[in-house]
């Protein structure tokens, strides 16, 4: 049991949920709503512990609408505020996810994914949401997500997806899967005056001055909270920069979603994080991310043992899409192999990437990933 | 020279949200008035007082009044007042929405916020249909009324809000309409003061488009109406608080005291971090 108040430090032996919902109490998290759902349910759990420990609220919501709908209040009250669940749950949260892009509320949302559609695997891993996490709510839009392959990573990122979601103003999601978020690992925790924490940048300018909604040079407007005097509207309407609706004037339509998608496309250079193994000489590239992308570095591993120049690049950025450096690396290589528990997802943002480079895509669904021999296999095919 | 004259409750609506988008005869103006007025009375600080809304007509409350706002996506406010409230309690949340915003897509939220007894107040203008899409039936649309939907007369019976709300739990519940100027301003007083989930109905009439099916093509005919039929029963059974053609009971119905939600919470929080210093 973790000291009471205080962060976790040092070396750790704890399966990927905990090690999330420990990285979102280090990252300065102090509100979480949920609702149970396998197989993020031991997120909620351990925040139930450790939140009130730190002053911090848990509230157990009754669905994920509401529990997304809580967040954003949270936020808007000052609060770096987080909510975790798996495919169905991701699904009802995605019309607060358009509210949280469109009020431009810092957030982050962990979906666990299991096997879909609908009720599918509830224990089973996918990597079935990562569209989703990019397309899911109505509208344009554009958002982070991440994805963790190891219990570390899932204390890491969800930290990462504070500090990008308080940096842009974003919801930011966190991509895990059954396998990293119920693996038990070995996790390491730098003391916290090590860790990197990124707060909302704050108003710096007399309260009858403040434009809620009016950006700064990086596209992203200072927040006020509420209760600060500040006196300001937010709306899910397309609004203006002082965030009154604007319901028919097409300029104010174009300048907002532009925007709202800008901050992000036009940040993109700060925000992607891939990782690369022996990709140098490489003529087969696998790209790979969450739990697939170990089975692809063994796979890799044991290319390069039977002389197959194969590498690896582990995307940790899902969206924004690692565009540019996937193209680089399509360049250079004869082929790319796209290992996926899922049916043909990230594979459609690479092939666009790699243009006239052959894509191969693997698909497995089900119990398990798929293993070093069948991505061996098909670098093989390839190489 | 000219004088200039400033309205003496100016102070707590946004002049640059104006003119509004209600239609004549609309009642919104009415809750508004009343919930300023109430605000007025009490000097409330404005730069405490969050107001949130859900989407109609009634949802543009928010963006009319001065303080902090919120205008949620459809049925949300409930779901994120709570987030507002247990994130900083010193906070005083009000909730200002329409009868299928809290009651039909919200009313999952609304009847575990008054279980929970979280201290936010809700203020609901019931028009009985869905004004701002056009005059479709809702939760509390009456029976055999004919709306752009029901055009056979509705055959869904209604919610008795009242009851409902004192069934979920809430420490507080009125219903006036909005002919009731001065007992729904007292209401919402008293209702300010108080600490846990509260609810306030609030007949509203909506001419341009629910009266203008079921003949009462006026303000003032709704009106009428309400002058006609409400009878005062206060702390009577919130069970046989009808709404009928004859009689629409008005009054408090729920008035009591429990432990709101955040304070239990924080309460918690004190004996767990007080236990671990020991």
């Amino acid at each position: 049991m973790p000291n009471k108040r205080s962060l976790l430090m040092g070396a750790h032996f704890m399966n990927g949920d905990v090690a999330c919902a420990e990285g979102a109490i280090a990252a300065g998290c102090r509100f979480f709503a949920g609702y149970p759902i396998t197989p993020a349910t031991e997120i909620a759990e351990h925040l139930s512990q450790r939140m009130p420990e730190f002053g911090g609220i848990y509230i157990q919501m009754e669905d994920e609408i509401a529990s997304m709908a809580a967040v954003l209040g949270a936020s808007y009250a000052g609060l770096k505020a987080m909510t975790a669940t798996s495919g169905p749950g991701f699904s009802l949260m995605q019309e607060n996810i358009g509210l949280a892009v469109m009020t431009e509320a810092p957030c982050v949302i962990v979906d666990i994914m299991r096997g879909g559609p609908s009720t599918g695997q509830p224990t089973l891993p996918s990597q079935q949401d990562v569209m989703q996490a990019r397309w899911g709510s109505h509208g344009d839009y554009a958002t982070v997500a991440l994805a963790p392959s190891s219990v570390q990573e899932m204390f890491d990122l969800t930290l990462e997806a504070f500090n990008l979601a308080e940096t842009y103003r974003v919801p930011a999601m966190l991509l895990g899967d059954e396998i990293v978020a119920h693996m038990y690992e070995k996790l390491v925790i730098p003391p916290p005056d090590k860790l990197r924490i990124v707060n909302r940048k704050r108003p710096n300018v007399p309260r009858e001055e403040y434009v809620p909604f009016k950006p700064d040079e990086d596209l992203v407007p200072p927040m006020a909270c509420f209760g600060e005097g500040y006196r300001f509207h937010a709306t899910g309407l397309t609004h203006d920069e002082h965030g009154y609706p604007q319901t028919s004037s097409s300029e104010a339509q174009q300048k907002l979603v532009t925007r709202l998608c800008n901050k992000i496309r036009k940040n993109e250079d700060r925000i992607v994080r891939v990782e690369e193994t022996m990709l140098d000489d490489a003529d087969v590239a696998v790209v790979a991310y969450g739990i697939v992308a170990r089975s692809a570095l063994s796979a890799v591993r044991k290319a390069r043992e039977k002389g197959i120049k194969a590498g690896l690049l582990r995307l940790i950025t899902l969206w924004p899409f690692p565009e540019k450096r996937v193209a680089q690396v399509a360049k250079q290589v004869k082929a790319i192999v796209v290992p996926e528990m899922n049916c043909g997802q990230m594979v459609l943002e690479v092939e666009r990437a790699a243009k006239e480079t052959p894509v191969a895509f693997l698909s497995k669904l089900g119990e398990e990933p798929h293993t070093p021999l069948e991505i061996l296999e098909e670098i093989r095919r390839n190489s | 020279m000219v004088e200039q004259v400033t309205h003496p409750l100016s102070k707590y609506l946004r002049a640059d949200m104006m003119p509004h988008i209600w239609c004549p005869g609309c009642g919104n103006g009415i809750v508004l008035n009343c919930f300023v007025h109430a605000l007025d009375e009490l000097k409330t600080d404005l730069d405490k007082l969050i107001v949130v809304s859900g989407i109609g007509c009634i949802g543009r409350t928010a963006g009319y009044t001065n303080t902090d706002s919120f205008h949620t996506t459809h049925g949300r406010s409930i779901a994120f007042a709570t987030g507002v409230k247990l994130a900083n309690p010193e906070l005083e949340v009000v909730i200002v929405s329409g009868d299928g915003d809290l009651f039909a897509i919200g009313g999952n939220h609304f009847i575990h916020a008054a279980r929970r007894n979280i201290g936010i107040k809700v203020i609901c203008a019931n028009n009985f249909n869905y004004g701002m899409t056009g005059g479709q039936f809702g939760p509390t649309t009456p029976l055999e009324s004919v709306t752009t939907t029901s055009p056979y007369g509705n055959i869904e019976h209604p919610f008795n809000l009242v009851h409902l709300a004192a069934a979920a739990g809430a420490i507080y519940v009125a219903r006036w309409t909005t002919l009731h100027v001065r007992r729904l301003t007292q209401s919402i007083e008293k209702m300010m003061q108080k600490e846990g989930f509260c609810f306030i109905e609030v007949i509203s009439p909506c001419p341009e488009i629910y009266g203008r099916y079921n003949k009462m093509r006026t303000g003032l005919e709704m009106m009428e109406w309400y002058k006609k039929a409400s009878v005062v029963e206060s702390f009577s059974d919130p069970a046989k608080a009808e709404i009928t053609k004859e009689k629409i009971v008005v009054g408090e119905f729920v008035d009591t005291e429990k432990l709101s939600y955040e304070k239990l919470f924080h309460e918690k929080i004190a004996q767990i971090n007080e236990r671990s210093i020991q």
